[in-house]
């Protein structure tokens, strides 16, 4: 338990404080529209799903307003930058801001669909209000006309449609019901887009139609403009409702009973959602001055198994060490940015890229690069970047233990490197003693590249003295009975067969018990740094690792888990 | 966009328009709304678009990974043949079903979320997709390569003893041709 209190406890904390201004706003708007005196006579004709439709739009408003925040990633990479001082709990909680996206949509969607069904109900009852199937008083109100001496509190005024399609005939003829249907549409749809399987498999499709939030935007910040939930004002003398709510014929005949006169409230969602959209603007603007700005090719290479390797140099930028940048090529596609882990080292003057076939995109950049005749600049590129992750934070830890599996083990490449010219300088800010790196892929192929790193490292520690600072161990998950034949006739040889470096490769998939231990054993004072860039569910065993082995006694070992995801 | 399966985005925004169907059509029975009928339509129409939507089908490139509990429903739907299997049949049924909902407030959405079903299913019915059931993977069968424990029963090919005798006197006469290639370990 105190364990997870110290990995997970600040999202925790976050998640309930959220939560608890959802119940605060839904229960408050709910009372007031339920309990007010204003609404009297409107709660007359619709009962208590004024306030079932009230609270929810509430809760939609203050929802609406958080779902841009945490896609504007230069504002949370400037956040990021500011909270150098808050600790690495308070940074980390920036990892996670498309997971809370996702959980404020999930809110946004769940209201909408209360919103909508309580209006649903209101309609249907203005309209058996209006058509005098109810008791008199509510007559009396639907009858208020828009006059100069009255005004009107049931929005449906005509009766010359059809009863059975008034309901949508108001729809369809008010901002608010119009705007409510395109938005909720545009809400569907973003949303049925947005699921795991479309997103993963056809990304396009996710993005282009993700794009209707700006329909969904404009359209909110019109609904309420209509001004179609009516309250009652105070007129001069007053009409009071306990008095005059049975004498509904002697309105405006009597002293004490004036004509009721109703206005709409003011509407209140644009000044929600106002800020979060001008932040999100900017944003995008950011993103397209970077897409203005000149990129180089320094060099172009071709690597084996379809990987292709970009240096870029582009004036003013500076990357720290992990983090990625966004590529847009418009030959390619205009409005597409695709993400990129960096693999050169802030202390390079170019940035580097590798980038694998996985994907349209990929396939046809590939293609236009291998077209190219030699030493030629290749198509614009835009860069938009660097944005932050989790491995900013590496060099903070006294012991960091990075597990890359597959593709993932590209931020660990600007990692090493960055590392290794840090020594070589011997940089102070280097707090890092000790590194355990753990490569886990399927087979080599398409990772040469990399094998080609570790071996300059190695040969470069060894040359110092330092062999003991970087321990990595290989685990070639792919293996078959080929594999174990040639190890076997091989195994006495001092570098590894499959790799040609000094550790040996593994076959299979690491026994996390076994280094978790490993790494307690050999460091047992030290707060350890945990990486992962991997699948979902490693993720996962790794985060109960370090839970499991984490001491809550500070002065021993302890491990915090951090993790990439793109 | 080359690569798009639109039967993928088609079957999520149908199972979605059903529950939307299903939700406005309860809505307008339990309110006891005028033409209440068109909502008890809107129910049972949701209701079948869930359940034929449901199972998800086999993609044509790459793994697929079905809903939770879908192997009944795939059973069923699969039962049906060529009616379920084709997307043109499929992108018909959502366009008559949603037409009645369009008759009153309450299924109004749900109509116009199936349509766009339809539309979308339409479009991937042109492309030549077609509904694929999601069935177990069968234990692949392990090749019979018989008993290890069972020696070979003939000696491996060798040329006759005459040329495989050593003979000292005429070395260079004494070399042959093997008669399978040999090359080296690559």
């Amino acid at each position: 338990m105190a364990n997870w209190i110290i990995n997970t406890g600040l999202t925790a904390f976050i998640l309930i404080v959220w939560m608890g201004i959802n119940t605060f706003l839904f229960v408050w708007f709910y009372l007031f529209y339920d309990l007010g005196d204003r609404f009297f006579y409107t709660r007359h004709l619709l009962g208590s799903a004024l306030a079932w439709a009230r609270a929810p739009a509430a809760v939609l408003n203050f929802n609406c307003m958080l779902i841009l925040l945490p896609v504007c990633r230069n504002l949370l990479s400037l956040l990021r930058g500011s909270f150098v001082c808050c600790g690495r709990s308070m940074r980390k909680q920036l990892d996670k801001n498309l997971s809370f996206h996702k959980l404020v949509a999930y809110m946004i969607a769940l209201m909408t669909a209360v919103h909508m069904i309580a209006h649903l109900l209101n309609v249907e009852w203005y309209n058996n209000s209006r058509r005098g199937v109810y008791d008199k008083l509510s007559t009396a109100l639907s009858n208020l006309e828009d006059t100069n001496s009255t005004t009107y509190l049931n929005p449906i005024r005509t009766t010359d449609v059809d009863a059975q399609q008034t309901p949508s005939y108001l729809v369809f003829t008010t901002i608010a019901g119009l705007t409510g249907v395109i938005i909720t549409l545009a809400l569907i749809l973003i949303i049925t887009s947005s699921m795991e399987v479309i997103r993963r498999s056809y990304f396009e499709v996710f993005w282009y139609t993700h794009h209707l939030f700006i329909i969904f935007f404009a359209g909110l910040v019109f609904h309420g403009a209509g001004r179609i939930v009516r309250g009652q004002v105070t007129t001069d003398p007053p009409h009071n409702f306990t008095l005059c709510k049975d004498r509904s014929d002697e309105w405006g005949k009597i002293p004490e009973c004036p004509i009721p006169q109703f206005a709409g409230g003011f509407p209140q969602t644009w000044m929600w959602v106002i800020g979060p959209m001008v932040l999100y603007l900017c944003e995008r603007l950011l993103r397209f001055i970077r897409y203005m700005q000149t990129v180089k090719y320094r060099k172009i290479v071709m690597r084996p198994s379809k990987v292709l390797e970009l240096q870029l140099v582009k004036n003013g930028f500076k990357m720290e060490v992990g983090q990625y940048v966004f590529l847009n090529c418009p030959v390619i596609s205009q409005l597409e940015w695709h993400p990129f882990t960096m693999t050169s080292a802030p202390e390079e003057d170019f940035l580097s890229i590798h980038i694998r076939s996985a994907g349209d995109w990929t396939d046809k950049l590939i293609s236009i690069m291998q077209q190219l005749p030699e030493g030629a600049q290749g198509p614009k590129m835009g860069v938009d970047g660097p944005f932050g992750t989790a491995s900013e934070d590496v060099f903070d830890y006294e012991v960091a233990m990075l597990v890359g599996a597959g593709i993932g083990v590209t931020p660990f490449a600007s990692i090493l490197k960055s590392i290794w010219y840090k020594f070589k300088d011997s940089n102070p800010k280097l707090r890092t003693r000790k590194i355990y790196f753990y490569w886990l892929c399927r087979e080599t192929h398409a990772f040469e590249w990399f094998v080609d790193l570790l071996q300059v490292l190695e040969r470069e520690m060894e040359e110092r003295g330092m062999a003991d600072f970087l321990t990595y161990k290989l685990f070639l998950t792919g293996w078959d009975q080929s594999h174990t034949d040639y190890e076997g006739a091989n195994f006495d040889k001092d570098t590894d067969v499959v790799t040609g470096l000094r550790q040996k490769t593994n076959y299979g998939r690491p026994v996390w018990d076994k280094e978790f231990e490993q790494v307690r054993k050999e460091n047992p004072t030290s707060v350890v740094g945990t990486f992962l860039c991997g699948p979902e569910a490693l993720a996962k065993v790794l985060e109960k690792k370090c839970a499991k082995y984490s001491d809550v006694d500070p002065r021993k070992t302890k491990f915090y888990f951090n993790k990439e995801n793109f | 966009m080359g690569k798009i399966e639109w039967a993928m985005w088609a079957n999520e925004q149908a199972l979605a328009s059903g529950l939307i169907y299903l939700t406005g059509g309860i809505v307008g029975v339990a309110g006891q709304f005028r033409g209440w009928q068109f909502a008890a339509f809107g129910v049972a129409a949701g209701v079948f678009v869930c359940l034929l939507e449901y199972p998800r089908s086999k993609r044509s490139k790459g793994t697929s990974v079905g809903r939770t509990g879908q192997y009944c429903f795939t059973v069923v739907v699969k039962a049906f043949g060529p009616l379920t299997r084709n997307y043109y049949v499929r992108a018909f049924i959502h366009a008559a079903l949603c037409v009645p909902g369009g008759f009153m407030l309450a299924t109004v959405l749900g109509c116009v979320c199936l349509g766009i079903a339809s539309i979308i299913y339409l479009v991937a019915a042109i492309r030549g997709e077609h509904w694929e059931p999601i069935l177990p993977r069968k234990p692949a069968q392990k090749p019979n390569v018989g008993s290890i424990n069972k020696p070979p029963q003939n000696p491996p090919p060798r040329p006759p003893p005459e040329t495989r005798r050593k003979r000292v006197e005429d070395l260079e006469g004494a070399a042959y041709d093997n008669a399978i290639n040999v090359t080296a370990d690559e």
